[in-house]
């Protein structure tokens, strides 16, 4: 029964992942670029939901907001403003990172323009929230509270629940999205190739964002979905936790959607149970050594096909 | 000499190594994110063979060839998985493969485990500095050999280099491992400095630090990663002292996203980084091709 709770855990844990592990296969699919700011898009969502939700903003913040909201709505304003916070985040990123992919001068380094800047901005990011709040994990006043439900003996959390569900539902609209509407039409043409795509009629510079705001949301949603289940949220939950999603990527296979999905489900299993089994220090070692193995041996992921990514950035 | 420029200038050998061991696999168009794992296993290799055995360890003058060889035979063994990857898999890989090892690590009672690993033997500024002055020396005239050429080759085009008859597989493993030896070599250093090692000195960020000093000096000549390291290193202070000056905390608290800034409008102005190969030329005197059509 106690393994079965760890399971049950695992997945739960894993619907956080699965959310970060679409942003970044997202990202590298269709710009085949390694958006390394994910984390920090992540962090920043989760911090600004704290600070709306436990007074991080200071008095006149939330006098300003508890004149005009009732009483336990305050979470809402909280959702808001972390998604405004990181798409206009993730928007600053696509003005400085997407649009010097160009190859210029033809050289191998050069395709890691972007991922630099993307390193870049995970530090601007990090340091900016440090300046702010400084560097202690916070406390998140949770406006769900412990609440759950008792399945036959399993402890299942609500909001873990909720997150998992709403996770799926997300990338189950941004399925439909990529294959049923235009805009998915234009940006899995681009995902081919960006010239083709501009000489068949594609506004690439134009369309390009939309992968962005896309990102900055399931990064937020991923955040606050983390501070609401955790309730403890600090600067480097990014770097500890988000990073982690790139192995549930990986698994999936770069670019893959649905196994981003069963990647970040496997990685939060995997985590779970090794905690259950190992302990907590050793977590580290099973998930990387996974994915350093996936990556030497079958590099597709787990279910095969694309190859993007392969000799360039 | 004060105190804190000795430190400070100790940090500069440190960081100077560390972007050299980078260095020379990107030399190649190998983007290595795994840093820490090399470290990490210098620094513990060293400081193990240094201050265990009751007080019966090698002295320092073994034990740190030592660790950089062991870490070099890793590396070696290391790179021929690795270096089936390519681009952003290379990434990922190298990156997994650091945090494998700080996990391991952090779980090894034998070293302390998270409690951190004390060092016995010193090693100050007397013994870094000429280390130091010796890896510049020795990478420069690494890549003005014929294995030099072959490694720009290979970063700039392998088909090309292919057909000029070089060993690419070779090239890539040679630079990988001398990037291994020199990390391991640092890890050493790195121990026998603060006579205090833990492996959260390690962890992502310094990673990609060190990838960023590499890539913001430039992987086209060998100075790159000697500017990098020093921009890295001086320019914090720099902006510390000047926060301290104006009592301005915003400066003093800020100077690291300051310098992500900086980082960011360096990858849009000058993406090759800040020593490029046109530079060099152009201070020297001799016209480029550039120049002269």
């Amino acid at each position: 029964m106690l393994l079965m709770q760890q399971i049950v855990n695992g997945i739960m844990l894993g619907g956080v992942y699965v959310m970060v592990a679409v942003a970044f296969t997202l990202t590298i699919g269709m710009l085949n670029f390694l958006n390394f700011t994910i984390p920090a898009l992540f962090m920043v969502a989760a911090m600004v939901f704290w600070a709306t939700m436990s007074g991080g903003f200071g008095e006149g913040f939330d006098s300003l907001f508890g004149s005009v909201l009732p009483v336990g709505m305050q979470w809402v304003v909280g959702v808001l403003l972390a998604l405004i916070a990181a798409t206009l985040c993730s928007l600053l990123i696509e003005r400085f990172t997407y649009r010097y992919m160009k190859t210029r001068y033809g050289d191998a380094t050069e395709h890691a323009i972007p991922l630099v800047s993307s390193l870049g901005f995970l530090i601007i990011f990090e340091h900016i929230v440090i300046m702010i709040w400084g560097t202690d994990p916070m406390s998140l006043n949770s406006p769900f509270g412990a609440a759950t439900w008792r399945v036959g003996g399993l402890l299942i959390g609500v909001p873990q629940l909720i997150s998992l569900v709403l996770s799926i539902a997300i990338v189950a609209a941004l399925h439909l999205l990529l294959k049923r509407t235009k805009t998915g039409r234009a940006l899995r043409s681009i995902a081919e190739n960006p010239d083709t795509a501009l000489l068949l009629g594609v506004d690439v510079q134009r369309i390009v964002p939309v992968v962005y705001v896309v990102t900055g949301l399931l990064c937020a949603i991923a955040g606050i979905l983390f501070a609401i289940n955790y309730r403890t949220v600090g600067p480097y939950i990014g770097e500890q936790v988000a990073t982690i999603a790139i192995a549930g990527m990986v698994l999936g296979g770069l670019g893959n959607i649905w196994g981003a999905i069963v990647g970040g489900l496997i990685v939060g299993l995997l985590e779970a149970l090794a905690t259950y089994w190992f302990g907590a220090d050793i977590v580290k070692v099973p998930i990387w050594g996974l994915l350093l193995l996936v990556l030497v041996i079958k590099p597709t992921g787990l279910f095969g096909q694309s190859a993007i990514g392969k000799g360039k950035f | 000499m004060s105190g804190y420029l000795s430190a400070q200038l100790s940090i500069l050998c440190l960081n100077i190594i560390i972007a050299y061991a980078i260095f020379l696999p990107a030399a190649t168009g190998q983007l290595n994110l795994g840093a820490g794992g090399f470290a990490i296993i210098g620094g513990y290799v060293g400081g193990y063979l240094n201050s265990s055995f009751d007080g019966l360890g090698w002295a320092m003058s073994v034990s740190i060839p030592v660790a950089a060889l062991i870490t070099a035979i890793i590396a070696f063994a290391l790179s021929f998985p690795i270096l089936r990857t390519r681009g952003v898999y290379m990434v990922l890989a190298t990156f997994a493969f650091a945090e494998v090892v700080a996990g391991i690590v952090l779980n090894l009672e034998v070293v302390g485990g998270a409690a951190g690993f004390p060092v016995d033997g010193h090693a100050d500024l007397k013994i870094l500095a000429p280390i130091t002055i010796a890896v510049i020396v020795f990478c420069w005239f690494l890549l003005s050999t014929r294995f030099g050429l072959a490694m720009r080759s290979v970063h700039d085009d392998e088909n090309v280099a292919t057909l000029f008859g070089i060993n690419v597989r070779w090239i890539r493993v040679a630079a990988f491992t001398l990037g291994g030896l020199l990390g391991g070599l640092y890890g050493a250093l790195y121990g026998h400095q603060y006579n205090y090692i833990e492996v959260q000195n390690w962890n992502v960020l310094f990673n990609i630090y060190v990838l960023l000093y590499v890539l913001l000096g430039g992987t086209q000549t060998p100075f790159g990663p000697l500017v990098g390291a020093l921009f890295f290193t001086v320019v914090p202070e720099l902006l510390r002292a000047l926060g301290e000056s104006l009592n301005s905390e915003l400066i003093a608290d800020g100077r690291f996203a300051l310098f992500g800034i900086l980082i960011v409008l360096m990858m849009v102005f000058r993406p090759e980084g800040i020593v490029t190969r046109t530079l060099l030329e152009r201070l020297s005197g001799r016209k480029t091709q550039e120049a002269v059509t």
